[in-house]
């Protein structure tokens, strides 16, 4: 068969299929829209929780970046052991430095960040701070769990009385967030699930109502694929056009609400960025699976009756 | 069980028995349908007359016995190769069975690109059968807007797209004029006249006396008797 001949008929394949699909669409104008709005819907609650998380894990990040352990002596530590604890502090994986912080600077410290000078501190016969070291972590160290493991070490030195590293209101946090990360999932695979359905359902209706059309492309000798692929291309199509709308509208809130968020918050805290390319390649590739697996699962049914 | 062998039938049916629940729709037909055969099947309604060319292209199977159209028996034929069976033959139905809303153009088409058939082919081929026909000025038209006749007209082009061996017409004529009816009974004898096997369920006496050719008559379910026109 020439070469012409073969490009010829696959050409014409392809654009009779591509004629049929956007006829239906166009046919079915309000299952499609219907379809197109439920896909987007559901596209954009899932990103929006995506872009949620993808930030606030950029939060967290930075705040780990520039988080400190705060190491308090015992009060028995002389001024001649300091040396030799420091150098033992920076031989520690992860530290980036060690500064020593005397209770009288600590104590100035507090005293100038209270609002009103308080008389109990202006009293104090005694300073009853310890004195303490600060450190600084490594960014590449700063991983929960290096952190927490440092701080063991640190603590079992003779000399350190206390470790600090806001454990408690970072450790909440980070449950609240893998709490919040788990309902994030749940509502993801809860969203996918709907989207599946409701484009199953679209795909049966459209069926349903060209159930005739279907028969006599049967009886004149059409094979089953010939019959089932543009309705796959429809759901990919519909898949596609939800997913691009559903994120475009993502877009278009997300512009407006870090317009108003930028205006809060200072630039070098935190900045807040829009899903990278990589993951919404990936929403457009789950979308478009959406509208095959609903297309899918309808035709399964309708060919098995 | 034995199956029959002769190698000029085009069809063979062999002991074909065909029930729905307790109704026997079928019993024991044998038959041999030969090459350019012009057969007509004919008895009251009910007679099984649409059963029996149901069971030809699988539309309904059998219940018992055995079919053979051109050489592949029907009840060991696989789901994959039914939509090959099909494209044998030719068919054309009462009640027209044309796609609402494709034009024409599309309904003839879709047998030919159902086949894989190019798109030069397929503009070529639907404008040849639609000449045939004379229905080529109404090529991008709907059927709803066409008349009985009319869309009988553009049933028989689809039929013939493909260039099947056999045509199956289930009363082609049953809800046409008497105009209508003879011009679609003259294409059917002129494709016979080029080589196809026609076959054609009706209860019209006066058509077959008209047209003429091998008749198979039914009563409840029964063949009563073969003969010829």
């Amino acid at each position: 068969m020439a070469e012409w001949y073969r490009r010829d008929r696959l050409s014409g394949a392809v654009m009779f299929l591509m004629k049929r699909v956007f006829q239906d669409i166009l046919k079915n104008g309000y299952l499609s829209i219907i379809t197109v709005i439920t896909i987007s819907l559901s596209i954009f609650i899932v990103s929006a929780v995506a872009l949620f998380f993808l930030n606030i894990n950029d939060v967290m990040n930075s705040w780990k970046k520039g988080l400190k352990i705060m190491v308090y002596l015992k009060h028995d530590v002389t001024g001649t052991q300091l040396p030799e604890i420091k150098r033992h502090l920076v031989r520690f994986y992860g530290i980036k430095s060690a500064r020593f912080i005397p209770k009288e600077e600590a104590l100035l410290f507090i005293k100038d960040s209270l609002p009103k000078k308080l008389s109990i501190l202006e009293d104090l016969k005694e300073n009853p701070l310890p004195d303490a070291f600060e450190i600084v972590m490594l960014p590449s160290y700063s991983s929960w769990k290096t952190i927490e493991h440092l701080a063991e070490k640190i603590k079992a030195m003779a000399s350190v009385d206390e470790v600090e590293y806001g454990r408690q209101w970072f450790g909440r946090f980070r449950n609240i967030f893998n709490l919040f990360k788990l309902a994030g999932y749940a509502v993801g695979g809860l969203f996918f699930v709907a989207g599946v359905f409701i484009v199953a359902n679209t795909i049966r209706l459209l069926l349903y109502s060209r159930r005739d059309e279907v028969e006599i492309m049967r009886l004149v000798g059409a094979k089953d694929n010939f019959i089932k692929i543009p309705f796959y291309i429809e759901g990919v199509v519909q898949g596609i056009a939800g997913g691009i709308i559903g994120l475009f509208i993502l877009f278009i809130t997300f512009v407006f609400i870090s317009a108003n968020i930028a205006e809060g918050f200072s630039p070098s805290y935190f900045s807040i960025r829009f899903l990278p390319f990589k993951i919404i390649s990936v929403i457009v590739l789950c979308s478009m699976f959406v509208g095959w697996l609903g297309s899918f699962l309808s035709l399964k049914q309708f060919f098995k009756t | 069980m034995n199956e029959p062998k002769n190698n000029a039938s085009i069809i063979s049916m062999f002991h074909i028995h065909k029930s729905f629940g307790s109704y026997n729709a079928l019993i024991d037909i044998t038959l041999d349908i030969l090459k350019n055969d012009f057969l007509f099947i004919t008895g009251p309604s009910g007679a099984g007359k649409s059963t029996l060319l149901k069971l030809l292209y699988l539309a309904e199977k059998v219940s018992d016995g055995v079919i053979l159209v051109d050489g592949m028996n029907l009840s060991r034929i696989t789901r994959s190769k039914i939509p090959f069976l099909r494209r044998k033959f030719g068919i054309i139905f009462q009640d027209y069975k044309l796609i609402q809303n494709r034009t024409v153009f599309d309904n003839i088409s879709l047998v030919l690109e159902s086949a894989g058939k190019s798109r030069k082919f397929i503009e070529k081929k639907v404008a040849g059968v639609l000449k045939i026909v004379k229905m080529e000025r109404k090529q991008h038209v709907f059927p709803p807007s066409l008349s009985g006749g009319e869309q009988q007209r553009v049933a028989v082009a689809r039929a013939i797209a493909g260039e099947p061996g056999i045509i199956l017409a289930d009363e082609p004529t049953g809800s046409l004029d008497s105009e209508s009816a003879s011009m679609i009974m003259d294409l059917l004898r002129r494709f016979h006249y080029h080589g196809s096997t026609v076959i054609v369920a009706t209860h019209d006496k006066e058509l077959i006396y008209k047209t003429g050719g091998r008749i198979v008559h039914l009563d409840h379910g029964r063949m009563v008797s073969p003969g010829q026109a």
